[in-house]
């Protein structure tokens, strides 16, 4: 079996990759303490570093969509809409536990496997937008507050359950940066951009 | 570096970097500072200018005056309309909702609960002469009391228990020798009024220093700035009246008419007819945080910037149990204890009392409307199972409604059992009905129910069952003198946390205090999913351990 190396994640990808892990986390953290969850900082700071991460992470979703748009990498969470989402699972469910073979192989132009576009997509396109807007709601709550004296208390709650939905995809995400090759081969593809990726030509297909 | 490794890709990279570091550095340069607005314009307007009138040069004021109202009277004869505008205040009336009879005068409490019946000790307090029951005519001009505000020398005193006179002749009370004071000399020095003048009364509110407030004693006449930030000297120096303006005797601000929000801003050029607010000054966004001057509108400024009640030197007192009033010794001579800090904590005539002095007060909604309690309404408790005898109005939905600090004073007093109502009990007086005279409860509601109600003048006294009861009762003392330096304020997290200073403050939701309660089951989710991780990442060392062997 012959290998080659492939570019798998631009630059910018990766770029936006680890700085919005870091944003997420510094979130996270001070997001929990905001919540009451804990002292760490205190509430003054947690709150002031809560919202400058904020705008930084909002300033990356500006750019990012800038790249998807300009690059055309958006296709790459594009659902086929076939079963191949079926056989992802199973296959995590079921395959990996007896060696199979990953039932889809990473190329330039495909690199997220089904399940992973359609995890991906709504993260993208549900609960970061959730987040940002309830987060901005939050923010500029004086603004309309006066409009809907309750309204405070059924935006933090929102924006609180989007939290606790990205710890759970945290947890699942790092966890699953270990079904790769080896248990460090997608980690160091998200650092260095690139992958080892076997030869088409001796693709063993995929079997059930 | 040549051209070729600029393509699109690295500009985006470089551009995004410097976009998220110039937001991080923007966004932390933000609300680090925290000033008073106007901190140097806050200085001293204590008298610059030579006054226009030498009193000692005044030839009807150099004789000996017998009492205060002949003193008054040679006021009036140059001041011809000093004392009509006087009568037109609070300070005279003690008729806080004007017209309707309700104020200092009928108004109940959980101190000495009452003045009717009792007025020769209360109205040692009143700018005037003479009230010593219930038959005082408000409209004599030289029952005014002229020097109990303009006196400059502070040797001028109002005997405790003569109706606003000063001693004429030596008296004890208290343990003391009061001298009459010398009123032609006091007369040739009048003033302007002082932190001495407004504070003898008022820093002395129910009967001693700093007795009935958290934020109004003595030690505001040498307090430090940690103190007050206001009216200590080494802080802004200023006198009661920079903030208690007054026209024509008519002096701003009342503990009654409170004003928690106001949202006229500063009061210069214009005049809402209240410049005693902290808005007067300050304007209602003066912190430099934007976030924090957006409290303004749910918070008033008192809150944060009052931490603590009582912070000098003088106690207050928080509690006073009427109950255990009337107990003596073994050969009948009244009680009086003290607690570990000198303070009396019991006495035959009053009975048991708790001070205390530096600590945290209690925070309620308040829109300035006070429902107050008078002799003869119906006892209604709250779910505490206490009365409150001047229930604060408001809530978080009422745009005029603030969160503010109060002093809350707790006790127990007697009641009309039979009719469960308030009542008022005749505490003062050589009568045998006096309870300090007699310590008879029940003759004590007979003498004081006779005389209480409204109108004031020649009413004919609130019914009375003759059956003595008790009742736990609360008053609010409004906190909103003694700011503390900006350092010293509320931190954020006093209140946004779950077991803050507002912790029991409902109706509205606290980001850091509320929101918490389907934790456990978030967690719980949470926790799950990391449990499925583990399991998955077991299975599969497992199937590979398997497969190799």
């Amino acid at each position: 079996m012959t290998t080659h190396r492939v570019k798998i994640y631009a630059g910018f990808e990766r770029l936006w990759h680890w700085l919005q892990a870091l944003f997420i986390i510094t979130l996270m953290i001070t997001g929990f303490e905001i919540h009451g969850s804990y002292t760490l900082f205190g509430f003054e700071t947690a709150v002031r570093i809560h919202t400058v991460v904020a705008w930084a992470f909002i300033a990356l979703i500006v750019f990012a969509i800038f790249w998807h748009i300009t690059t055309g990498a958006w296709r790459q969470y594009q659902p086929k809409g076939d079963r191949s989402i079926v056989r992802q699972a199973r296959y995590y469910a079921y395959g990996i536990f007896r060696g199979e073979e990953h039932p889809y192989r990473k190329t330039e132009l495909t690199k997220l496997n089904p399940l992973q576009k359609a995890t991906y997509l709504g993260f993208k396109i549900l609960i970061v937008p959730i987040m940002v807007t309830s987060g901005l709601l939050y923010v500029f709550y004086n603004s309309w507050q006066s409009g809907w004296t309750g309204g405070l208390a059924v935006v933090a709650v929102i924006h609180t359950l989007g939290a606790f939905a990205l710890v759970a995809f945290l947890i699942v995400h790092v966890y699953m940066t270990t079904t790769g090759e080896t248990p460090l081969s997608n980690v160091e593809a998200m650092i260095t951009g690139y992958e080892e990726i076997e030869d088409e030509s001796e693709d063993a297909s995929v079997s059930v | 570096m040549t051209w070729r490794y600029l393509s699109a890709n690295r500009i985006l990279i470089v551009v995004a970097l410097a976009v998220t570091a110039l937001l991080v550095v923007a966004g932390g340069a933000l609300g680090d500072t925290e000033i008073l607005a106007q901190e140097d314009e806050s200085a001293s307007t204590a008298e610059t200018s030579e006054p226009t009138a030498d009193h000692s040069k005044f030839e009807i004021l150099q004789q000996d005056f017998a009492t205060g109202p002949d003193l008054t009277r040679a006021c009036l004869s140059c001041h011809t309309e000093a004392a009509k505008q006087v009568q037109q205040t609070t300070h005279w009336t003690w008729d806080n909702h004007f017209g309707e009879g309700i104020g200092k005068t009928t108004q109940i409490n959980n101190f000495c609960i009452g003045v009717q019946s009792n007025e020769p000790r209360c109205t040692s307090c009143h700018t005037g002469y003479g009230w010593k029951d219930n038959t005082y005519d408000f409209t004599i001009e030289e029952n005014v009391d002229c020097v109990a505000c303009h006196d400059t020398t502070g040797t001028y005193k109002k005997f405790p228990t003569a109706a606003g006179h000063p001693a004429y002749e030596p008296q004890d009370f208290g343990g003391k020798t009061w001298n009459p004071p010398d009123l032609s000399m006091i007369a040739q020095n009048v003033g302007a009024t002082s932190n001495a003048t407004c504070g003898s009364c008022h820093f002395n509110g129910g009967g001693g220093a700093g007795v009935k407030h958290g934020d109004l004693n003595p030690d505001l006449l040498t307090a430090s700035k940690e103190v007050d930030v206001h009216m200590s000297l080494d802080g802004a120096a200023m006198e009661c009246s920079d903030c208690h303006e007054g026209n024509n005797h008519q002096i701003n601000g009342s503990s009654v008419y409170m004003r928690p929000s106001d949202e006229g801003g500063v009061d210069l050029p214009h005049d809402d007819g209240n410049r005693a607010t902290c808005q007067s000054c300050h304007g209602d966004h003066p912190m430099a945080s934007p976030k924090l001057n957006e409290h303004t509108d749910k918070v008033a400024c008192q809150t944060c910037h009052i931490p603590r009640l009582a912070r000098g030197t003088s106690y207050t007192k928080t509690w006073w149990d009427w109950s255990t009033a009337g107990r003596f010794t073994e050969d009948g001579k009244e009680i009086t204890t003290k607690d570990e800090n000198g303070n009396v904590s019991y006495t035959t005539k009053k009975g048991d009392f708790v001070w205390e002095r530096d600590f945290a007060p209690d925070y309620v909604w308040f829109n300035g409307i006070v429902n107050v309690t008078v002799a003869g309404d119906p006892v209604v408790l709250n779910e505490d199972g206490a009365m409150e005898l001047n229930a604060y109005a408001g809530s978080y939905d009422d745009e005029h409604s603030r969160i503010y600090p109060v002093k809350t004073f707790r006790g127990i007093q007697p009641i009309d059992a039979g009719n469960n109502t308030v009542a008022l009990p005749h505490l003062f007086g050589k009568d045998d009905k006096a309870y300090w005279k007699n310590f008879d409860w029940n003759l004590a509601l007979e003498a004081g129910m006779a005389v209480a109600g409204e109108p004031y003048a020649g009413n004919s006294g609130v019914p009375y069952s003759g059956e003595v009861g008790w009742m736990e009762t609360v008053f609010y003392e409004p906190a909103t003198h003694m700011v503390a330096p900006s350092g010293d304020a509320l931190e954020c997290d006093s209140c946004h946390s779950r077991d803050g200073v507002l912790a029991s403050l409902g109706g509205f939701y606290m980001p850091g205090r509320d929101g918490g309660a389907y934790d456990w089951l978030l967690w719980g989710l949470v926790a799950l999913t990391l449990i499925v991780v583990i399991v998955h990442a077991t299975l599969r060392i497992v199937g590979a351990k398997r497969r190799s062997s």
